[in-house]
């Protein structure tokens, strides 16, 4: 029998790489999705911010693990196989877009109207006031949430595991199997997750930090 | 008798000695006022007689009891020692007769029935008897700073500490809240207060005292006190503040 | 798509899928309740003047915050037994989920009684109240207020990862869920008709959430009245 050695730690260590790309993926993929759903729930149409919302709310209101076994089978009724990383993928980035959408769209709403007026008074483009007037103001204020939410995205990669991709959960259950130590391993599996998400963490409430200095020194 | 003894008290924030040796002895029915500049210690001084500050040296009796860093005894002295302050500190949650009752209920172990009772006289002395179910934060400031003497009162006590309490008032509502404090006096209860109102410490105080640099530059019987200074200093100070 | 829905072979699921709503909602509830009275605890005890349990607060609240759900699971129910320390499946996720939840709402309320101004304190302080009766009845009600929204997502937020307990075999909506799938092969159904209930829970918890705050804050009643 295999004890938990420093081969089984470089293995779980090596899958390490697989946590890390779901996690961009997701979280690039979700950011893009998110800005969009974000300008959508700001935009004149109420229809467009209606639907939206409902997008929204549906999405945040699905257990990602559910999430994530729909976009695995779903396609195999159009015949389509997908592997686990995809459907891994697909799920996270839906749910980030939602969660990424809410917190930029509260962001967006939390710039006071006088700035939109004040450029609309310049005759600036909306697009050009979006760009150089309020998202430059918007992304400072949510950047804290949205630092703080890539560390639920990295922990949330950890779900792909039951639908078998192996990242660094899934690493830890194989090695647990065969080496009959899972408490070691585990332990080994959750200091990896912590390694990663502490620093962001900390970064995260470091801006918060000087976010809140900034507003009270205004 | 001496309801408030302090000796030689010494405070120091780091490097920064607020406290060099005060001395003070107030006796039962005595209202005595602390005035000076900010940062001359009167503030620090009151509030280290309830034990909000801790003192570096020199020691302090409050209605027979000793100061104590244990908290049950600090409790105990607290008990007889009320303070206001000049933010008033109500607690928003509660309405004015909660504020009130609070204490009475939780510390001295009164029945709720008899804490409301005295929580309504206490309102009633300070002229909101029909504001017992009224929220602080409907109040205006001047109307929150009468619950919080209210609030003081209903514990009791043998001595009250004011800590500017008309400080963060508009001019117009210091005079209500001022009226309860002249009130209080003519009734014979000890207090102490650190003010800018030079007019009502001359006129309610039987003794001013005059803190400078972290001691007692100078103090008598307000009449004296305010007609006659004796030290330059406390003359300058009279000047600018009366103008 | 030649696909055609068939839900019919669902029913007679439904005693199964019944019994997984019930665990889902008895699994929340207490991670829910016994997660508020962990954080409250863990909150009040950072707030004590020594240096100790609040170090060992901020160890315990760091660690559930970024480690995730699913490998706490793990640890507790595959890992334990190896120190000796054996429990169910059911056993293991509550602790699990009663654990996380308390890191997070201890992380909240934290912030809620750091917000409270010291002169509370003091006036608490000068009336003669302890400390204990100080935070239980001047510094906490406001606390748990200012803070209540925010413990309310993250409750809901626990409400939708209860779902994870289904990977070590407990029955709950999605455990129940993965059995009626691969017994019908109605994969397609059965997840939509799951998805449907955790959005409708999703609503019902906030809801009565929500409620459950108005009856317990009476500012926040009385803000709502004024407004309307």
């Amino acid at each position: 029998m295999r004890t938990f050695g420093t081969n089984e730690f470089l293995f779980i260590v090596y899958a390490l790489q697989w946590t890390i790309t779901l996690t961009a993926i997701a979280f690039v993929g979700g950011g893009v999705v998110g800005i969009c759903l974000a300008l959508l729930r700001i935009s004149s149409r109420r229809l467009l911010r209606v639907i939206t919302s409902g997008y929204m709310q549906f999405v945040q209101g699905l257990p990602l693990l559910i999430l994530m076994f729909v976009c695995y089978y779903a396609p195999s009724l159009f015949g389509l196989e997908v592997s686990a990383i995809a459907a891994a993928a697909i799920a996270l980035t839906i749910n980030s877009s939602a969660f990424l959408g809410a917190i930029w769209e509260s962001a967006l709403r939390a710039i006071p109207k006088a700035q939109w007026e004040s450029a609309d008074a310049l005759a600036m483009t909306p697009y050009k006031t979006l760009r150089f007037v309020i998202a430059p103001q918007a992304i400072r204020l949510a950047l804290p949430s949205t630092v703080g939410f890539l560390v639920q995205v990295i922990k949330q990669t950890s779900i792909a595991s039951i639908i078998g991709f192996v990242e660094i959960t899934r690493a830890g259950q194989l090695v647990s199997n065969a080496t009959f130590e899972p408490l070691k391993t585990f332990l080994a599996v959750a200091a990896l997750y912590f390694a990663l998400c502490f620093p962001l963490t900390q970064i995260s409430l470091w801006l918060e930090r000087r976010a809140a200095r900034r507003g009270s020194r205004a | 008798m001496s309801v408030v003894v302090a000796n030689n008290i010494r405070k120091s924030f780091g490097p920064l000695e607020v406290l060099k040796g005060v001395s003070l002895d107030v006796r039962g029915g005595e209202v005595v006022a602390l005035i000076g500049r900010s940062g001359s210690g009167k503030s620090t001084f009151l509030r280290c007689l309830n034990g909000l500050e801790t003192v570096d040296g020199g020691d302090i009796s409050v209605a027979g009891h000793a100061m104590s860093r244990n908290p049950a005894a600090l409790r105990k002295l607290r008990r007889d020692v009320g303070i206001v302050f000049q933010s008033y500190n109500l607690f928003p949650h509660l309405t004015a007769g909660e504020n009130i009752m609070l204490a009475p209920v939780q510390v001295k172990g009164e029945s709720k029935a008899a804490a409301r009772e005295e929580a309504l006289r206490c309102l009633t002395m300070v002229g909101l008897g029909d504001r017992f179910d009224t929220y602080p934060d409907m109040l205006s400031g001047g109307q929150q700073q009468r619950i919080a003497i209210a609030r003081s009162l209903a514990m009791q006590p043998k001595v009250l500490l004011f800590d500017e309490v008309t400080s963060a008032l508009d001019p117009e509502l210091t005079g209500e809240v001022l009226a309860v404090i002249e009130n209080l006096a003519r009734q014979g209860m000890t207090m102490l207060l650190v003010t800018h109102e030079m007019g009502f410490a001359r006129r309610v105080a039987n003794r001013t005292i005059f803190m400078k640099d972290g001691i007692i530059h100078e103090e008598g019987p307000s009449a004296e006190f305010f007609a006659n200074p004796k030290t330059p200093e406390l003359a300058a100070f009279l000047r600018s503040e009366i103008g | 798509m030649n696909y055609t829905f068939q839900f019919g072979p669902l029913v007679a699921y439904l005693p199964q899928l019944l019994n997984g709503l019930w665990l889902t909602l008895v699994l929340s509830f207490l991670g829910i309740f016994g997660g508020f009275m962990i954080g409250v605890a863990c909150a009040v005890a950072s707030t004590l003047p020594s240096r100790l349990p609040r170090f060992l607060v901020r160890c315990y609240v760091e660690v559930m915050r970024n480690t995730p759900l699913l490998v706490q699971i793990f640890v507790i129910f595959f890992g334990l037994p190896n120190i000796g320390i054996r429990m169910s499946p059911m056993n293991s996720v509550l602790i699990a989920l009663m654990l996380n939840n308390g890191g997070y709402i201890a992380e909240i309320v934290r912030g809620g009684i750091q917000s409270t101004h010291r002169s509370q304190f003091e006036a608490a302080e000068s009336l003669g109240l302890s400390y204990f009766q100080t935070l239980r009845f001047v510094i906490l009600p406001p606390a748990l207020e200012k803070v209540f929204s925010p413990v309310v997502s993250q409750c809901v937020l626990l409400m939708l990862s209860t779902s994870l307990v289904s990977a070590i075999g407990v029955e709950d909506l999605t455990g129940a869920a993965m059995i009626a799938s691969s017994e019908t092969f109605r994969t397609m159904e059965v997840y939509l008709v799951i998805a449907a209930i955790y959005v409708s829970l999703n609503f019902v918890f906030r809801a009565l959430l929500n409620a459950a705050g108005l009856i317990i804050f009476t500012r926040s009643r009385r803000t709502l009245l004024r407004r309307t």
